[in-house]
């Protein structure tokens, strides 16, 4: 398997990335709690990179910085609910951040830097689904110049507050220094997000330098300024000020969050309800989510002892993880194959609890966790096929799997004699939005009422082949005699293709019409930017990417295309 | 082009004949002139002061003495003479002609150089603003108001670049470099040893020997500049700056005169009695030395730094006396040693020769101002004091690269944290080492009278005596 970062042909294995990490283990962040606040200080260790080669001065970050402020989200919406705001700010002297490491994207593949993208745009958009969700808000506090990934980062936040020294300055200065996009949202959120005058916007991505004091104000870039001295303090005001809107309970103790217990086989890797088959000669995942071994919890204090062991957390947590492992470690896998195993039953009684206790903060939390990653699959560049095979349970939450998935085949056999089902329920129809912020049902059949209405009608009916597919749920529903040969085919067919045209192919079937903020970002900005960066103009010998740091000057192809 | 100095602004670039720059500079003028009455010299608006005026570019006979109260100080916009013919001499744009404009895609480092720069002259005569106030002679005065409105000059200089070359943004960042004070904690000056207040007379002479000499380099270097317009600005800074620096090394020297006529008269070399008898012992000297020689040299800048080698890439700023290197002014496969704390010890390992330019110019900067400190142990020899000066390593006390984290004492080691905090006060001038220094300062300003801690100097300004009445007091 090739590194993805530094190499497209393999050479040797390298170390495989990690996602999970704990705040005892963090290089990079400083994570404190005073009642409703808790501050998240980056201070970056410059020899601490996730893979040899530079350094990252200058509180610039990696892949490994990004894991860090992702696991300590995590514990702050599991571990801290009487966290109402997050101040993020730097540990280092008149610098915020200056954004992701350019000697590491020089480096690093194209493969690599789209992952890396990938996962920072999603932890950016996390940090805006909950505060659109679970009442945690999010307060940039800009003590010194914030170029680029830093300003983006901020861009996430609710309010951004900047140090007002004469000299610090909010920038995106990728397009003129590095030739490539401010892609991690920056563009998007200036404009969609901040309503930033286009012109202006246009102005302030072509210069380096980038914009402080007043102007930035009246930019809309910023929502303040302070002074050095009165910096903390207005920081602090506002903290309290977001947190007092907020409905996170101040008294409640936390669920502690263990560490995923991964256990690697030689064909893949397991947890206690997920597991991942690697067909290496096929290069096809098997992805299978299983459901709880009974109905579980049925009161809010159980379900709070049982804590991140409560199935819908516990699975979601070990799918986030896988499909964060896929992703990164296995690059050549390009067809995910999604199924489920056990009891629909115990699923839909974990899901009723979800439902009956869904304004208990930890529930809350437990399902903004689900959509948050089922959200990974909307994005993910793999193909996806859904097998609703006998013994499967794509029922309510996991059916959400399937309908993530490009494709749903449903083995065509009578439930009585033991044939697979779907069923729909309550929670497909808006608990659990796809990125582009809609339901997948609702997607799926482009928001036609008659059609949600009859899906809606179906819900808590096992729905096999016929009902089902008159529903329009399912692709394909090969008998019993044809599966074997018409699956075998669909897959093999389907890992032929370009793995490029496939990816492109996908974005743009699973996103319909209507864009939101997120797709914007996943859809235009991203693929510009991954454009971008296989352009020669970026990342040839003579690239600005390449070149950047080192004196030589970028050479370009003119040609406009 | 002749020095108009009947102008409202006395200049040599013609700028009645621009009128847009012209009424930019004259509205510049007047808040120059508040910000000097606010944060200039304390005390000084109705002194008659004995200083030299720029009345002209040519190296013979360029300034004029007489007296003047500082702020009618003719304070104007001199640049060396065009060179019709000279050229770019390195980076990528070698051999093009010199830019008479500003290059769109340089515009940005450009601009952040001559900022940088310009952010320092007022942050000086911020710093000393204080020190007239227990002047050690009016000689000594004198030099530094001279020093004082020379780098009010060198503002207007860089000024002058950002009003006619940069548009609105220049604009309003001359109006900036006026705004920022030095050590204010919420408008601080740019460059961090450019927010330590001056506290004495000893911490002068070495900021104006040291700090200036810092101050000589760079524009050296961006004298060498492609953009002309900064070339022949900082060429004739240099010729101001010089003054500057002989202040501080004839400073220093005088004190550490005085220190040893003391110590031979009464046949001492114990600090507390040299002490006792009111002048500066050698080792605070030393002490003193070390912070100044540290915190400037970090001045250059990080040892590995993209910036030096777009700014050099681009022909923005130079080396020190480029046109001298033998080599291709272009440094592409070339590298350079710097130094690096690795496996425990410090190493030197070869950077790329571009990358490492702030280190060129710190090596280049460490050599000069190691002829001076010879010279002041010259003093120490003559008078029998068995004592030498030394520079510190480069690697002592530094807050900037990749040595910011380590400690490292004067001789070069590498010791523990423990060590360092055991032996700092005997590295580094400590609190009560500024105490002493700051008990022996009192105001002198009858002419011909110096104080006891130091000697007078052998010879006056422009040849007058060395009890000249350099200020009179109005």
């Amino acid at each position: 398997m090739a590194d993805p970062m530094t190499a497209e042909p393999a050479t040797e294995t390298p170390v495989p990335v990690d996602f999970e990490t704990h705040p005892s283990r963090y290089r990079h962040w400083r994570l404190s709690f005073a009642g409703r606040v808790a501050t998240l200080t980056m201070d970056i260790d410059e020899a601490a990179g996730i893979r040899p080669g530079y350094r990252l001065k200058l509180n610039s970050y990696d892949l490994g910085v990004d894991i860090e402020l992702h696991d300590a989200l995590q514990r702050i919406r599991f571990e801290h609910p009487e966290v109402a705001t997050v101040v993020l700010t730097s540990g280092k002297d008149r610098i915020f951040c200056s954004g992701a490491n350019i000697f590491m994207l020089g480096l690093s593949s194209h493969a690599w830097k789209v992952n890396f993208c990938k996962f920072t745009n999603e932890t950016r958009n996390g940090i805006e689904d909950s505060s659109a969700h679970s009442g945690l808000k999010f307060l940039a506090a800009c003590n010194g110049t914030t170029a680029g990934g830093g300003y983006e980062l901020a861009l996430a936040c609710d309010e951004i507050v900047l140090i007002d020294d004469r000299s610090s300055a909010v920038s995106l200065p990728e397009v003129p220094l590095l030739g490539v996009l401010p892609g991690t949202g920056g563009l998007t959120r200036l404009t969609d997000k901040r309503r930033v005058r286009r012109d202006l916007a246009d102005i302030f991505c072509t210069t380096v330098e980038g914009v402080r004091g007043q102007r930035a104000r009246d930019w809309r870039l910023i929502d303040a300024l302070a002074k050095p001295q009165a910096f903390a303090g207005y920081v602090e005001q506002r903290a309290l000020a977001l947190a007092a809107a907020s409905d996170r309970p101040a008294g409640a103790n936390g669920v502690p969050l263990p560490p995923l217990v991964r256990k690697a086989r030689t064909d893949g890797f397991g947890y206690a309800h997920v597991d991942v088959k690697l067909d290496a000669g096929r290069r096809i995942v098997e992805l299978t989510v299983a459901a709880p071994e009974d109905p579980g919890p049925a009161s809010i204090d159980d379900i709070l002892k049982a804590g991140a062991n409560w199935w819908p957390l516990k699975m979601a947590r070990e799918l986030d993880d896988a499909i964060l492992n896929l992703r990164t470690n296995h690059l050549d896998f390009g067809l995910w194959v999604l199924k489920t195993r056990g009891d629909a039953g115990h699923v839909l009684a974990a899901e009723r609890q979800m439902l009956a206790h869904r304004g208990h903060w930890f529930v809350r939390e437990c399902l903004g966790q689900l959509r948050r990653t089922l959200a990974r699959l909307d994005v993910s560049s793999r193909s996806m096929f859904a097998l609703v095979e006998p013994g499967s349970c794509f029922a309510g939450m996991l059916l959400e799997i399937a309908l993530a998935a490009d494709r749903i085949y449903l083995l065509n056999q009578p439930p009585g004699e033991g044939g697979p089902v779907l069923t729909l329920s309550e929670v497909n129809f808006g608990l659990l939005p796809a990125v582009h912020g809609r339901s997948r049902i609702d997607a799926r059949f482009y928001g036609d009422e008659p059609q949600i209405a009859a899906a809606r009608a179906a819900i808590g009916s096992p729905l096999g082949a016929e009902s089902a597919g008159a529903l329009g749920l399912v692709t394909a529903a090969p008998d019993v005699l044809d599966w074997p040969d018409e699956i075998r085919m669909a897959l093999e067919e389907r890992v032929s293709l370009s793995p490029d045209a496939l990816t492109g192919l996908e974005a743009n079937l699973r996103f319909g019409p209507g864009e939101n903020l997120d797709t914007r970002i996943f859809g235009r900005l991203s693929a510009w930017q991954n454009w971008i960066f296989i352009r020669p103009n970026a990342v040839g010998e003579s690239g600005a990417l390449k070149v950047f740091g080192t004196g030589r000057k970028a050479k370009f192809n003119r040609d406009r295309i | 082009m002749n020095i108009s100095t009947g102008d409202k602004i006395p200049n040599n670039v013609d700028l009645a004949g621009d009128k847009v720059l012209q009424r930019a500079l004259e509205q510049w003028q007047p808040e120059f002139l508040n910000w000097w009455a606010d944060m200039g010299p304390e005390g000084s608006r109705t002194n008659d002061v004995y200083l030299r005026t720029a009345v002209s570019v040519e190296p013979s006979g360029w300034a004029h003495f007489d007296y003047v109260k500082m702020p009618d100080y003719r304070w104007g916009i001199f640049l060396t003479p065009i060179d019709g013919g000279r050229k770019v001499n390195f980076g990528d744009h070698k051999g093009e002609a010199a830019w008479q404009d500003v290059p769109g895609e340089h515009r940005a480092n450009l601009r952040r150089i001559i900022v940088t720069q310009g952010d320092t002259e007022p942050a000086s005569v911020e710093q000393q603003r204080h020190l007239g106030l227990t002047c050690p002679s009016l000689y000594d005065l004198r030099n530094l108001f001279q020093v004082n409105v020379e780098e009010g000059r060198h503002l207007w200089a860089m000024v002058y670049l950002l009003h006619r070359y940069f548009g609105r943004d220049g604009r309003e960042e001359a109006e900036a470099l006026l705004q920022r004070r030095s050590g204010d904690p919420d408008n601080p000056r740019i460059l961090g040893a450019f927010n330590e207040r001056t506290p004495d007379w000893l911490a002068f002479f070495m900021f104006t020997y040291f700090t200036d000499r810092d101050g000589k380099f760079q524009l050296c270097a961006l004298a060498e500049s492609g953009f002309d317009p900064l070339a022949r600005t900082t060429r004739f800074m240099l010729t101001e700056e010089a003054h500057h620096m002989f202040v501080g090394e004839s400073g220093v020297g005088r004190v550490i005169q005085r220190t040893c006529e003391v110590m031979a008269q009464h046949k001492t070399d114990d600090p507390a009695r040299v002490r006792a008898l009111g002048v500066i012992d050698l080792p605070t000297i030393q002490r003193y030395l070390n912070f100044h020689f540290s915190v400037t040299i970090d001045l250059f800048g990080a040892d590995v730094s993209s910036n030096a080698a777009t700014f050099y890439s681009s022909g923005l700023k130079g080396r020190f006396e480029e046109t001298r290197h033998g080599d291709d002014h272009l440094l592409r496969d070339a590298t350079y040693p710097v130094l690096q704390v690795l496996d425990g010890h410090l190493q030197v390992v070869q950077a790329p020769a571009l990358n490492a330019l702030n280190e060129k110019l710190r090596d280049d900067y460490i050599k000069d101002s190691i002829a001076g400190v010879s010279r002041w142990n010259r003093i120490i020899q003559k008078a029998g004091i068995a004592f030498e000066l030394t520079v510190p390593h480069k690697a002592f006390n530094r807050k900037i690269g990749p040595l910011a984290g380590v400690k490292i004492a004067p001789d070069g080691r590498l010791v523990s944290q423990e060590e360092w905090a055991a032996r700092e006060s005997g590295w580094l001038a400590s609190e009560s080492d500024r105490e002493f220094v700051a008990s022996l300062m009192g105001r002198i300003a009858t002419p011909g009278a110096y104080a006891n801690w130091i000697a007078p100097p052998a010879v006056g300004i422009n040849k007058q005596p060395v009890n000249f009445d350099y200020v009179r007091f109005g």
